[in-house]
């Protein structure tokens, strides 16, 4: 009974569906990341914002305003019938927080992928996630002959955490992306035995 | 996958993000709800041939969630943004045509067993 309105009482079985975010800069292989190691080529969503950005149910002059289109990529990976986890990568522009908000409630936890030559790309991201509480590791997106410099440097670069994992990867290959998967949850799952409620509600 | 209706799909890129989001929702530019993106919509009966009151869009969300599928994949399959979905989900709601099961909070996962079929899981992929 993983969902809070599951009582259906007819065929369907509802899968428990999760989610974990892909962030990081522009170009870095979030996208590529989603497509190695989920089942189908990445889906594409949007939201559709106004300059103002916020709930505000004025159609008057709708056809003027000046909205900006937010494309999300994502994928799905199934796993038997009950049990299916989306990716979703961020979109890449910083100051779209509003939809950073939306896309991390109820996540698992994030992956920051960080490209060494432009290591300051990913700050945003570790900003956003540490101020949310979320949990997350840093991948290392390896580009060819971009290796620079090491794990440790990266780690002292970004003044993470010394609890947060950082690793490297390569984003077009599954095996490596399934790894940084992997870290992530464990990474996850450590944090939850030192914070985890006492008791859950209605389980 | 084929529509319900004889109607073709008017809509390409080339039209634009916001008009016909807009137009298919009579104006309604945001949801009463907030569904997450992995909510997970299921229709409660097929397609009828004749379903008054329903835009071709509702139609073609009833027509695949006939397995429950996340809000975010029915805006990529219907290629509509987020909060236009969720506009036709309230109606769809509101007519008990779908069920919307959001997501249970992490926090409240009872033990690590989630945690360990996922890792199983992509371990086996």
């Amino acid at each position: 009974m993983d969902y809070e309105n599951s009582d259906r009482g007819d065929r369907t079985i509802l899968p428990t569906a999760l989610k974990i975010l892909i962030a990081g800069g522009f170009g870095v292989g979030k996208t590529t990341l989603v497509g190695s190691v989920s089942e189908t080529q990445p889906l594409r969503t949007e939201e559709v914002l106004s300059e103002q950005g916020i709930g505000v149910d004025d159609i008057s002059g709708v056809e003027t305003k000046a909205t900006t289109t937010v494309a999300m990529d994502f994928g799905r990976i199934s796993f038997g019938d009950d049990l299916v986890l989306y990716l979703f990568g961020t979109p890449g522009q910083d100051r779209f927080w509003f939809i950073w908000d939306e896309l991390a409630l109820g996540a698992l936890g994030a992956v920051v992928l960080a490209d060494t030559r432009r290591l300051a790309d990913c700050f945003p991201s570790i900003d956003y996630f540490e101020g949310q509480g979320l949990p997350f590791i840093v991948a290392v997106n390896c580009f060819d002959g971009s290796r620079q410099y090491s794990l440790d440097e990266v780690k002292m670069a970004l003044n993470l955490d010394p609890e947060v994992p950082v690793m490297l990867c390569d984003a077009r290959k599954r095996e490596s992306s399934k790894e940084v998967l992997i870290s992530l949850l464990h990474h996850v799952m450590k944090g939850r035995g030192l914070t985890r409620e006492p008791e859950s509600v209605g389980s | 996958m084929t529509r319900p209706d004889a109607e073709p799909l008017w809509v390409d890129d080339e039209a634009g993000p916001v008009v016909r989001p807009y137009a298919m929702t009579r104006g309604r530019a945001r949801p009463r709800n907030g569904f997450n993106v992995i909510s997970l919509v299921t229709a409660t009966r097929p397609v009828l041939p004749i379903d008054v009151g329903l835009v071709p869009e509702h139609a073609r969300i009833i027509e695949l969630c006939q397995q429950p599928l996340a809000l975010a994949e029915v805006a990529a399959y219907l290629r509509l943004p987020l909060n236009t979905v969720r506009v036709l989900l309230d109606d769809l709601v509101a007519r008990q045509l779908v069920q919307i099961a959001e997501p249970r909070p992490p926090a409240t996962l009872p033990d690590d067993s989630v945690f360990e079929a996922l890792i199983h899981g992509l371990r086996e992929l």
